[in-house]
């Protein structure tokens, strides 16, 4: 099953005044996300993520740096380039255009995986606690 | 005997004398007049004892009446093996005898071939043939002419070998040369024998070109293990396949045969060819015809029906697919063991396909049924029509393997036409979409698609679109007509699939676009040739 990882609704970087002076898909000395290299059906080749897998960071204009993580384990297919030559659709599109990833599970963790995933009410109710436990 | 002449006198009785049967000494002799072998077996061997015998007129030193201990004469009477009759050369055996009249030849000794194994001797016979003829007449299969195919074991390759080794030994004495390629092949004359005679049997010509196919397997396991020693000498030859119960095929053993030198195979197998106990059996008779194929063009009325059936883990997602409905009534008819569907390329499950149809060939396998008129086609096509409102099929027709070839270069070449309907997020106006039509020749690049990514690599593809045709229906909605090339992806260049297919309707629109419903509207392949319906 295919993975598409986005920034989430509630993520900083899509709250208001944020703008994004820099995405680098660098994210150690000998690792960069952008020279990911997939060939054939089985998508060989392709660097393999673990959960806590950096996938790129951004800097925004107020000095912040934030780290966005895979969250998921699986191969990497793509990376967005779009959103180099393009940052704002980061932030006016992040659930279509301006996704970071694409990751493939393996098929038999396929299912382990999806149900370790928050529903869309789950995660809403999520960010009411927040809201509520902070007020 | 005719075709034989002085030189051969040696051969013939060398080979005579060493157990071979008289249609092999034939053979050897490069006698290569049909008829010949088709005389009767106790006619043949007459004929060349009398052959043998005219010479002791002229000469003193050709005794015929030396017999070497190889050659075995058996009592006809005996049915049974008798254990007092072994000597250091093996076991006497009987070989049933087929008509009455053999019994009441006290001369005539039937010895298993020791060359052929049985194959010009026994397996000539009418009772054989009656056997076959009668294996084809219990099946079904409409035929009118018919290829008799043979499956000789392996050893006869060797024993062959080891006879020809022996009469070019004795030509050699007289100064002459012998040539493989000179000698009757024993499959050619074993077929000389069979042809006309299962051709009366079964009432129909023995055909190089018919799709109907007798075949019959022969084994002699009591010599199997004679080819085992050139997996010594030529080891390469006899690698062992996976789906191959031995390793010791005819085609490992030929090659073997041709690496091997002379005085190799000398050292290792006996020529001449020891006598067999027993008679070649013949383990399998089938019959098969070659597949049948029916093209035709498909139009798909649902919106909720596979291409070809959709099953996960042994589980049916949606009920029946195109492929059954059509091909469902095709095996009825045709009586094949099974099919192979295939077509000009192929719809999603909620894409319709309507105007001409998509062109499609259902390959039958192994069908018993083969002769269709055209009418009959008409009825067949009808009745695929009336048994389902998801489908209809036209231009059902038969055709060759080699027009397969013209559909699937439709597959890649050929454009197609589409409609789609098509919501936009933000409101447009008659105005906002009408530029569209005056775009010609777009060009798109689309990576693969996400939801077929798990099963496709990952590439970009460069497509065109050819023509578009927008038509307003409201703030929200319109339909569009596309042609495009083969392989283009309609549904991502729509709703762009994550920015991965640039342009899309929802760049091109400043909007956010998807798509609703899609329609094929033509496959513009003119294969198979349409028919008047």
């Amino acid at each position: 099953r295919i993975c598409v990882i986005t920034l989430a609704e509630a993520h900083p970087l899509l709250q208001n005044g944020k703008t994004i002076t820099s995405i680098n898909y660098q994210i150690s000395a000998n690792c960069s996300r952008l020279q990911n290299k997939v060939s054939g059906k089985s998508k060989r080749g392709a660097q393999f993520l673990t959960e806590l897998a950096p996938l790129c960071r951004i800097s925004s204009s107020d000095g912040e740096e934030y780290t966005i993580y895979s969250c998921i384990r699986g191969r990497l297919i793509e990376v967005n380039e779009n959103i180099l030559s393009n940052p704002a659709i980061l932030q006016e599109k992040p659930s279509t255009e301006g996704y970071i990833a694409v990751v493939l599970p393996k098929f038999e963790e396929s299912k382990s995986i999806t149900q370790g995933l928050l529903t869309q009410k789950e995660y809403e109710e999520v960010l009411l606690k927040r809201l509520n436990s902070s007020s | 005997m005719s075709s034989l002449t002085e030189k051969d006198r040696p051969i013939v009785q060398l080979l005579l004398n060493t157990g071979t049967c008289p249609r092999c000494i034939l053979r050897f002799c490069c006698v290569a007049s049909q008829t010949l072998y088709r005389r009767p077996y106790k006619d043949l061997m007459k004929d060349l004892k009398e052959f043998l015998k005219n010479n002791q007129e002229k000469e003193d030193t050709v005794s015929f009446d030396v017999v070497d201990p190889p050659c075995k004469r058996i009592r006809l009477e005996d049915t049974e093996e008798q254990p007092d009759d072994l000597n250091h050369n093996g076991v006497l055996q009987q070989i049933p005898s087929v008509n009455d009249e053999n019994t009441a030849m006290e001369n005539s000794a039937v010895t298993v071939c020791n060359v052929c194994l049985g194959i010009l001797q026994e397996f000539c016979e009418v009772d054989f043939v009656k056997k076959v003829s009668q294996k084809v007449n219990s099946t079904d299969y409409q035929f009118t002419g018919f290829v008799f195919s043979v499956s000789l074991p392996p050893q006869l390759s060797v024993r062959e070998r080891a006879a020809w080794l022996l009469v070019k030994q004795e030509t050699g004495k007289l100064g002459l040369s012998l040539a493989k390629d000179d000698i009757v092949q024993l499959k050619e004359a074993y077929k000389w024998i069979i042809h006309p005679q299962l051709s009366e049997e079964l009432g129909v010509p023995a055909d190089g070109k018919s799709l109907f196919e007798v075949s019959v397997v022969f084994a002699h396991p009591e010599t199997d293990e004679e080819c085992h020693f050139l997996a010594t000498a030529c080891p390469d030859c006899f690698k062992p396949a996976k789906n191959k119960q031995s390793v010791f095929t005819r085609m490992a053993v030929i090659k073997a045969l041709e690496k091997i030198k002379e005085e190799d195979f000398l050292k290792h197998f006996p020529c001449p060819p020891s006598s067999p106990n027993n008679l070649c059996v013949a383990v399998e008779i089938q019959c098969n015809n070659g597949a049948v194929f029916v093209a035709g063009r498909y139009n798909k009325y649902s919106r909720n029906l596979p291409q070809t059936p959709w099953i996960i883990d042994g589980e049916r997602k949606l009920e029946s697919s195109v492929e059954e409905l059509i091909s469902e009534h095709l095996m009825a008819e045709f009586k094949a063991d099974s099919f192979n569907f295939s077509s000009s390329g192929r719809e999603d499950v909620d894409v319709r396909t309507l105007g001409n149809g998509r062109p499609f060939a259902i390959e039958l396998v192994n069908p018993r049924r083969i002769h269709f008129t055209a009418e009959e086609m008409k009825g067949l096509q009808q009745t695929i029509n009336n048994s389902s409102d998801k489908i209809q099929v036209r231009d059902l027709q038969l055709v060759t393997r080699s027009a397969i070839g013209r559909m699937k270069e439709g597959e890649e070449e050929k454009t197609k036409t589409y409609s789609a309907l098509i919501w936009t997020d933000k409101a447009i106006q008659k105005e906002d979409i009408a530029f569209l039509d005056d775009i010609k020749e777009l060009k798109l690049d689309q990576k693969t698609p996400l939801r077929v990514l798990h099963r496709r690599p990952l590439a970009v593809r460069c497509r065109i679109i050819h023509t578009m045709q927008s038509e307003y229906i409201d703030e929200h909605h319109f339909r569009l007509r596309l042609k495009t090339q083969a392989g283009t992806y309609i549904k991502e260049f729509v709703h762009g699939d994550f920015g991965r297919t640039k342009p899309n309707i929802g760049s091109l629109l400043s909007r956010t676009a998807d798509i609703l419903e899609l329609d094929v509207e033509s496959v513009d392949v003119d294969w198979p040739p349409a028919l008047e319906n």
